[in-house]
């Protein structure tokens, strides 16, 4: 059977054999934990403890702040130092909690509501909720309310996203080789929410360990089904996920849920499974630390707000300085001015590079070779959208299809002209979309 | 840390390929068939040739160090175009129309019209078309092994199936423009940019398809030895005049081809239906550099209707 995929897509050097063999590695922050109170989609959490309380890991230390939102727990136990404005991964200054680590690491009790059987749905989601796990593939999307959809009778399939198609990371691939089971619980976990659907785990063929421990691990379970897909970029964007596991499309004005689907990544359902088997907080997750300026690429099980230089450490600290540091996948990821941020709900990876691919690229003239056209997942024509965009034409930008457009770079990656198709692309969704929040 | 992070808008990294690159595998892969010409013809075509992209390349540079532009000269693109344009000239025209010929196509059909990735049409071709009309007669006099004659096309044209031989036709010893008449070389030249992915068989495919099948019915009617889909007649329409050479490198031409990829076979479709049009019912035996510019400036109107449906409103099949 031919491997299930989408049309367009590029494929990248995959760099992922620098972390690929390296387990998981538990570490210890020895510095102040930054918790930014907006680390996911939607409304940012409300804190609910003062400069000099004493908290424990694994304690509430900030509420969600409306439905589309999640609470923040420490990881560690300390003080509550300050809360004021700190950068996080992405640039931008954002308010955080700041603890002092005391180093001892005490840690309050978890313990499930009840056993999962005896559990109601909607306990179910409510341990998710209070447990403040997000989509932690990049987007931050509060899971209880992606997993409360409309119509829950008419979600077919849950997807479990271990396509892991951005290059380098391979924290999903550690968590699927060592504990697979883990993942398999946290899709039993949201099957028991939707009676109806089957879990699928779409996962790229170029992990073909993973695919063959989750087989075994699924065998005996009916409503489950193990995928092998193509390895191609971006094979593990959502909509691409979900054609190329179910035949199902949906566009820009749609949700999964439209098409009778929820896709969650791996580090997510894990998160799932602990905050409902085990009663556990969203603490931590695993984050891989590589590119060639790194000295000891590997995985790392990463306590949420440790700051990022000391991760970097734990994986050997630099070679060299490196000119350029990523903030997840080098296709969609975001180029960091400073270390000096926090390892967040979001944070896949740390990528560093000696040099940096893309400095000094000259732009030169489009000649209309119509690679982006090739490579677009989404089917429009990039070079034409990213000239309306230069040219702020946006009538002509939206009826060419613009706002279909998923981000994902594999445009601006084929260009033989260089021209930042994406960024410029990407540009004008966002002045598109706030000139639509006026109206 | 002391240095400096850049920081720039994802993605982070770049496939290799560059526009030059592209250029001059195109380049390179001209060269089998300029190398064929240079043998077939002699001393001449050789001049003929580095006087033609010569002076496209010396245009681009002149004219965009006194417009106060960017040199571009280094992305071969006007290499590819002098040298295409050498490769249409019969070996016998004088240098200077061949160098006339690459100012015109430089200057007005290019960087007129903004420079590289505007024009609308092909560059060498509207050269040569522009030369074609001008010096009619030194553009279409074939001197062979000393002597003046029609080339196999003009015999095919004039209803003597006898006169070809279509072996000579294929290894290109015959009358013709310099690059034009080893479809062999033209073809390796071809697998070449096949192989490294710089060309694909829409167009070229669709074309020499639709131009078979055009000419397989209607040849008939334009000789009376002649037959329906007569594999002489067919063998000889492909591998006489420009149409090899038209079909892989000059309707293959990025910039002045549709981008959609419904629309490359639309195109495609077109330039067989006007060559075959042109050769057949047309005043001249030949009619592939006009097919090509008359479908250049369809582009924008094939693009119009064959816009792709975006993924999620029925693009993803």
């Amino acid at each position: 059977m031919a491997l299930l995929t989408f049309r367009g897509g590029i494929h990248p050097d995959d760099g992922k054999r620098l972390a690929k063999d390296a387990a998981i590695v538990d570490v210890k922050p020895k510095g102040d934990l930054v918790y930014p109170l907006s680390q996911h989609i939607g409304a940012p959490a409300s804190p609910i403890v003062a400069k000099g309380d004493r908290v424990l890991r694994g304690q509430k230390i900030a509420e969600a702040g409306g439905f589309v939102s999640a609470p923040i727990y420490a990881s560690v136990s300390g003080t509550v130092k300050a809360i004021e404005p700190h950068f996080n991964p992405t640039g931008a200054k954002v308010n955080c909690i700041v603890v002092e680590n005391d180093g001892e690491y005490e840690e309050v009790e978890y313990a499930p509501v009840k056993p999962l059987e005896e559990m109601t749905k909607e306990e179910i989601l409510g341990a998710i909720g209070e447990a403040g796990v997000v989509g932690m593939g990049g987007a931050g999307f509060p899971t209880r309310v992606k997993l409360s959809p409309k119509e829950p009778e008419k979600i077919d399939y849950i997807i479990a996203n271990c396509a892991e198609c951005e290059p380098y990371i391979t924290a999903d691939y550690r968590r699927m080789m060592e504990t697979p089971e883990l993942l398999v619980g946290g899709m039993k976990v949201i099957l028991s929410v939707f009676d109806k659907a089957k879990g699928i785990f779409g996962v790229e063929d170029n992990k073909p360990d993973c695919i063959e421990k989750l087989k075994e691990l699924t065998k005996d379970e009916p409503r489950m089904e193990v995928m092998a897909l193509k390895t191609k970029y971006p094979q593990g964007a959502e909509r691409q996920l979900i054609y190329a596991t179910t035949g199902r499309a949906i566009n820009s004005t749609m949700l999964p849920a439209d098409a009778g689907c929820v896709v969650d990544n791996v580090e997510t359902m894990i998160n799932v499974y602990q905050a409902v088997v085990k009663g556990m907080p969203s603490i931590e997750r695993i984050v891989t630390v590589s590119g060639d300026a790194v000295n000891k690429p590997g995985n790392f099980r990463a306590p949420f707000g440790m700051n990022q230089t000391e991760l970097v450490e734990a994986a050997g600290g630099f070679k060299e300085e490196p000119e350029k540091v990523i903030s997840g996948g080098p296709m969609m990821g975001f180029a960091m001015f400073t270390l000096d941020v926090p390892v967040t709900k979001t944070s896949s990876s740390i990528l560093s590079f000696l040099k940096d691919p893309v400095k000094g690229l000259e732009e030169t003239a489009c000649i209309n070779c119509g690679r982006c056209v090739e490579a677009c997942p989404s089917r429009i024509i990039p070079s034409r959208l990213a000239d309306y965009a230069q040219h702020h034409n946006e009538e002509a930008f939206t009826k060419m299809e613009g706002m279909e457009c998923v981000e994902c770079g594999s445009c601006s990656y084929v260009c033989p002209a260089k021209r930042p198709l994406k960024q410029a692309i990407g540009s004008m969704r966002k002045i598109v979309l706030a000139n639509r929040r006026k109206k | 840390m002391e240095n400096k992070l850049n920081i720039s808008s994802s993605p982070h990294i770049r496939s290799k390929i560059t526009s030059s690159n592209i250029m001059l595998m195109v380049t390179i892969a001209l060269l089998p068939a300029s190398a064929f010409g240079v043998y077939n013809f002699g001393m001449n075509a050789l001049l003929m040739l580095i006087v033609t992209t010569a002076a496209a390349v010396l245009t681009e540079y002149i004219y965009e160090k006194l417009m106060h532009k960017k040199i571009t000269i280094g992305d071969f693109s006007a290499v590819v175009t002098g040298l295409l344009l050498g490769l249409n000239m019969p070996p016998t025209a004088p240098l200077w129309m061949g160098a006339l010929g690459s100012v015109f196509g430089i200057l007005i059909v290019k960087q007129l019209f903004g420079g590289l990735g505007q024009n609308f049409m092909n560059p060498a071709l509207g050269a040569r078309c522009f030369l074609l009309i001008s010096f009619t007669g030194p553009m279409t006099r074939f001197i062979y092994d000393g002597e003046t004659g029609p080339t196999p096309l003009a015999y095919i044209k004039e209803g003597s199936m006898s006169s070809v031989n279509s072996m000579d036709m294929l290894i290109g010893r015959i009358p013709g423009t310099i690059g034009e008449t080893s479809v062999i070389a033209i073809i390796i030249g071809a697998i070449f940019l096949i192989l490294m992915g710089i060309i694909d068989l829409r167009i070229p495919g669709t074309y020499i398809v639709t131009f078979v099948i055009f000419v397989g019915i209607f040849g008939q009617f334009t000789a009376a030895d002649v037959g329906f889909f007569d594999p002489n007649y067919i063998t000889a329409q492909l591998c006489g005049g420009g149409l090899m050479l038209g079909a892989w490198f000059m309707a293959t031409d990025y910039v002045t081809s549709p981008i959609t990829k419904q629309g490359q076979i639309i195109f495609g479709i077109l330039l067989g239906v006007l060559t075959g049009l042109f050769r057949l019912f047309g005043g001249s035996a030949e009619g592939v550099s006009y097919a090509i510019i008359i479908s250049n400036l369809l582009v924008p109107l094939i693009e119009r209707v064959t816009l792709p449906k975006p993924f999620g409103k029925g693009g993803e099949k």
